[in-house]
């Protein structure tokens, strides 16, 4: 089945949307956290834990401080959407409806060269990893193709297969477009087209970039991470639910909280190549607390 | 006779990890049949990127039966006894025999029939494989590389009955994943299944994949008059990472062609895995590259070619960045920021180890024909290019585009090229430095990589070597050998203190052993401790060519009589010191006495000089009087002052001997 192409970037989604919630995907909104990546929404991390079968999708604006170029660069941005998909356990049929899903906004892999290519992929600040591969369209990258063996130090079983579509680049490359801000944001035949990418994002990446290398203040920025450090303990020694449960799902938002706070303090050149590893660390002893937690209420329950 | 075929069919294989998993799973399918007592006529095992197969030929239906015999105990012997040799056979006592008054239990054991004994070891093989990483997937606890969908196992045109962890042997397989039908085929034996996988667009062999790039890729250049830069392990690469491999020629945006040709070539080959490709008449990169596609595509490839171009243009557009960036920042910028890279984390810093290594490079320069105050600053200028983004993007560039800064710079070019040439030799293929500037960077930065790890107990152990000291210390001794330069080792800061000579000699050993030469005599010319690779091989040579001549082979025997002798000796109480006094009788003695009076000075001379060749000439003038001496002369005399003047004569041959090599080291 060759889709029509889609006639924009959000007609992209929305197609990516039908496809997954077609295949029995429960279609999620993106988490409201700054994250680096589509994986640390709690619907990837916490949810691949345990036994509980669980099939999701969603768009994740993702921020990348360090990999912002003022709006200069037609490729590289501090803000972009992944797509995620996440099938636990995953289908046996698996590649199969991925390629579907790349048919389905209409990349016809008889006339497009298309390639699983190793790439073993590895999350050291939550403490994850899994085998895959970067699947190669036309030798473009298109997406990230993981079975999760591993999240939080802890196995991933029944095993999770992820899929991280990186969307800009995936319409850059479906509609020919050679610098993101002139990705039609929605179809440009359409009632009230044309808006662009870049009517939409541009102003985003100057004034961030800015913020991200200039203005943010580093004491702060150090202070915040400390404060959200000893919250997610705090959270998980003296939180209770409901149920009596430990608060997990809040613990893991400061989590998230800190990680972005290092992220910006990164870009901001305020971290020392020695300091790195050990910050680093200190997330991922964080990310593992709230994992070991996650698993125990899910065994449990 | 009936023949086994065997595919183990899963999703994408790293293609790095392929060709390894074949000869796997020949060897450990090979072990596991004769072990049961199969042997086959032949077998060959495939790889690509979704399966594994394995043909056998010529395997029988069944094992052999058995037929034993077995010795009991003898007639009338206790019950107990009896009865343990029963437990013992499974046999009854009704089944056991009598000859010569002894019992005898005859067992007869049916072969197995073969499919059950191939059903065991493809299971077997398959739970036990040595993926170098493996994985689990879906709900199962099975591990394979990637997850494994299909097994096709037939014998003798029959499925073999096998079936674990969900999964169950068939007679299926499929092709192409986009190309053909899509539809699953059978296939019961290796003919069927060949063709059905050509009909289905799969090149099985590894080999016919190459083949069918480099000719493709070849004819594709030959008829736009261009030239393929060949590359072995990009090819074997992209044959793993294609069933139907189609080279496709692209075009680059010729405007590229102003960045160094070693960066084109590098992003094209590391990021996207293409050939770079050249014009014939000048050697240079030509604005195109070939790109091995997996599908035959309706429109020629056109679509391809176009979509490959434009991520090429990407990264080439990403490459002129760093380059134009990095020429504004320069060497001041990035040897700062060598003070925020850890080396190592006992040995300090990058900016520490550059220090090291430029007050290294000073001392060796006047050894090596260089100037002292240019070598320290070249080694200073070597490593600023490992913060620069260039580097940071293809770390693999490092030293080739120091070079070139070093150039835009207006630096002197003996300065660039030592920038580059410092890491070489980077693998036994590699050629050494010659230049003297080169020479000395490139062994102050090995020596001071040896001294680190050796100063905090990092050598290398067994296979483990990983900061590859091995590699520096063989890059030393080829540099110094190559080159002709006389350095004495032990006067480096840090060798003699960390025990190094004896690592630079199993290097040497490596290194002469890899040139046929006699490798165990290097440690009789070690033992004088000397620490000039130079005179050491030179040493080594003339011994070897002193032992293959008659009057070497039959010294090496009078010396080891005569250690033998002086060991003996040496138990009943301390040999005679001192030196030998002449004597008139008998002849044999005297005649000893002489030459050794005679040898000595042209002995020193010649070593004097180095001349070893020399050196064995004069030794072999003990040949003769040694070897009449042992057949005339008793040395064990009864009267005690000749006893002692000829333990004392003995002595002085070992001695003398002693000066050019330890003869009692030579083995063979």
């Amino acid at each position: 089945m060759i889709a029509t192409r889609p006639a924009s970037f959000q007609d992209l989604i929305l197609t990516l949307h039908a496809y997954w919630s077609a295949r029995g995907c429960v279609i999620l909104q993106p988490h409201d956290v700054e994250v680096g990546a589509g994986t640390l929404h709690p619907a990837t991390v916490l949810r691949a834990l345990g036994p509980k079968p669980w099939n999701a999708a969603y768009v994740q604006p993702s921020r990348r401080p360090g990999d912002g170029r003022y709006g200069e660069n037609p490729n590289r941005l501090q803000h972009y959407y992944q797509y995620q998909v996440l099938l636990k356990p995953n289908p046996l049929d698996m590649q199969d409806l991925y390629l579907g899903s790349l048919e389905a906004i209409g990349l016809d892999p008889r006339l497009h060269d298309i390639r699983f290519v190793e790439d073993d992929w590895e999350n050291p600040t939550v403490g994850a990893w899994g085998l895959g591969w970067e699947v190669w369209c036309d030798g473009m990258e298109v997406s990230q193709y993981t079975y999760m063996q591993q999240v939080g130090g802890l196995d991933v079983s029944p095993v999770a297969g992820e899929l991280t579509y990186g969307l800009e680049r995936l319409a850059m490359y479906v509609f020919g477009v050679d610098n993101v801000y002139d990705l039609p944001f929605n179809d440009p035949q359409g009632p009230n087209g044309g808006t662009s990418y870049g009517e939409v994002f541009l102003e985003n990446e100057r004034q961030m970039s800015a913020y991200n290398f200039e203005v943010a203040d580093v004491d702060t920025l150090r202070r915040q991470f400390e404060d959200m450090e000893r919250q997610v303990n705090r959270i998980l020694d003296e939180g209770v639910g409901p149920q009596g449960q430990k608060l997990v799902l809040p613990a893991y938002d400061h989590v998230l909280k800190a990680s972005h706070l290092f992220n910006v303090m990164n870009a901001r050149g305020a971290i020392a190549v020695a300091e790195r590893a050990s910050y680093i660390g200190r997330i991922r002893d964080l990310c593992k607390r709230c994992a070991s937690e996650w698993l125990k209420q899910q065994e449990a329950a | 006779m009936p023949q086994l075929l065997l595919e183990l069919f899963s999703e994408e294989i790293p293609a790095r990890m392929q060709a390894q998993a074949a000869r796997d799973l020949e060897r450990m399918v090979r072990d596991g049949l004769s072990a049961a007592g199969l042997i086959s006529e032949g077998m060959k095992a495939f790889a690509g990127p979704r399966r594994l197969a394995l043909v056998v030929e010529g395997l029988p239906i069944a094992q052999a039966d058995r037929d034993e015999e077995l010795k009991g105990p003898r007639i009338g012997a206790p019950d107990q006894a009896i009865d343990g040799f029963l437990r013992k056979t499974g046999l009854t006592r009704d089944q056991l025999s009598e000859r010569d008054g002894v019992w005898f239990g005859r067992i007869q054991t049916a072969g197995r029939p073969t499919p059950q004994i191939i059903a065991e070891l493809v299971e077997q093989t398959v739970r036990n494989f040595p993926w170098p990483k493996s994985m689990t997937w879906g709900s199962g606890k099975l591990r394979w590389v990637r997850p494994l969908q299909r097994i096709l196992c037939v014998f003798d045109r029959e499925i073999v009955p096998l079936s674990f962890e969900g999964l169950t042997a068939g007679d299926l397989s499929q092709g192409h994943r986009f190309m053909g039908s899509g539809q699953v085929f059978r296939a019961r034996d290796y003919d069927e299944y060949h063709e059905a996988l050509a009909g289905h667009y799969v090149v099985l062999d590894p080999e016919e994949r190459k083949a069918r790039i480099l000719e493709g890729a070849r004819t594709l250049c030959f008829a736009r008059n261009l030239e393929l830069v060949e590359d072995e392990g990009l090819l074997d690469e992209v044959a793993g990472l294609a069933e139907w491999p189609t080279p496709i020629l692209g075009d680059m945006d010729p405007a590229f062609l102003d960045l160094p040709p070693e960066v084109i070539r590098t992003s094209m080959r590391t990021h996207q895995k293409y050939f770079a490709v050249r014009d014939p008449a000048t050697g240079k990169l030509a604005p195109h590259f070939i790109v091995v596609a997996n599908i035959a595509a309706a429109d020629g490839g056109a679509v391809i070619a176009a979509g490959n171009a434009k991520v090429l243009s990407a990264r080439l557009s990403d490459a002129r960045f760093f380059w134009d960036e990095d020429r504004k920042s320069g060497f001041e910028d990035w040897l700062k920021k060598l003070d925020g890279v850890t080396f190592h984390a006992k040995l300090g810093t990058m900016a520490e180890r550059v220090e090291r290594i430029a007050a290294l490079a000073r001392e060796i320069a006047p050894l090596v024909g260089a100037d002292p105050d240019v070598a320290e600053k070249a080694a200073r200028l070597a490593k600023a290019d490992l913060t620069s983004q260039m580097v940071g993007e293809f770390p693999e560039l490092q030293g080739v585009m120091g070079r070139y800064y070093a150039l835009a710079d207006g630096m002197d070019a003996d300065i660039a090229d030592a920038i580059r040439d410092h890491y070489r030799p980077q693998g036994p293929g590699d050629a050494v430095p010659t230049a003297p500037l080169s020479v000395a960077v490139a062994l102050a930065d090995k020596l001071d990589t040896l001294v680190g790890f050796f100063s905090i107990d990092e050598k290398p152990t067994g296979s483990k070597d990983p900061f590859a000291l091995r590699r520096a210390a063989l890059g030393v001794i080829r540099i110094i050998l190559e080159s002709g330069n006389r350095l004495a080792l032990n006067a480096v800061p840090g060798v003699s203190a960390n025990d190094l000579m004896p690592f630079f000699a199993d290097r040497l050993k490596v290194t002469l052993r890899d040139q046929g030469k006699r490798f165990d005599l290097v440690d009789a010319v070690f033992a004088l401790n000397d620490d000039d690779l130079v005179r050491i091989v030179a040493r080594v040579e003339a011994l070897d060519g002193f032992l293959k001549a008659d009057d070497g082979a039959n010294l090496l025997a009078g010396y080891r009589r005569a250690a033998n002798i002086l060991k003996a000796e040496e138990k009943k109480g301390p040999l005679p010191a001192g030196a030998p006094s002449a004597v008139s009788q008998p002849a044999e003695e005297a005649a000893l006495f002489a030459a050794l009076q005679a040898l000595e000075p042209k002995l020193d001379a010649a070593l004097a000089a180095e001349d070893f060749t020399g050196a064995m000439t004069a030794l072999a003038a003990l040949r003769e009087p040694v070897d009449a001496f042992f057949t005339a002369v008793l040395v064990n005399s009864d009267v005690p002052a000749e006893r002692e003047n000829r333990l004392r004569l003995l002595q002085q041959v070992q001695t003398a001997m002693g000066k050019v090599a330890d003869f009692s080291l030579v083995t063979g």
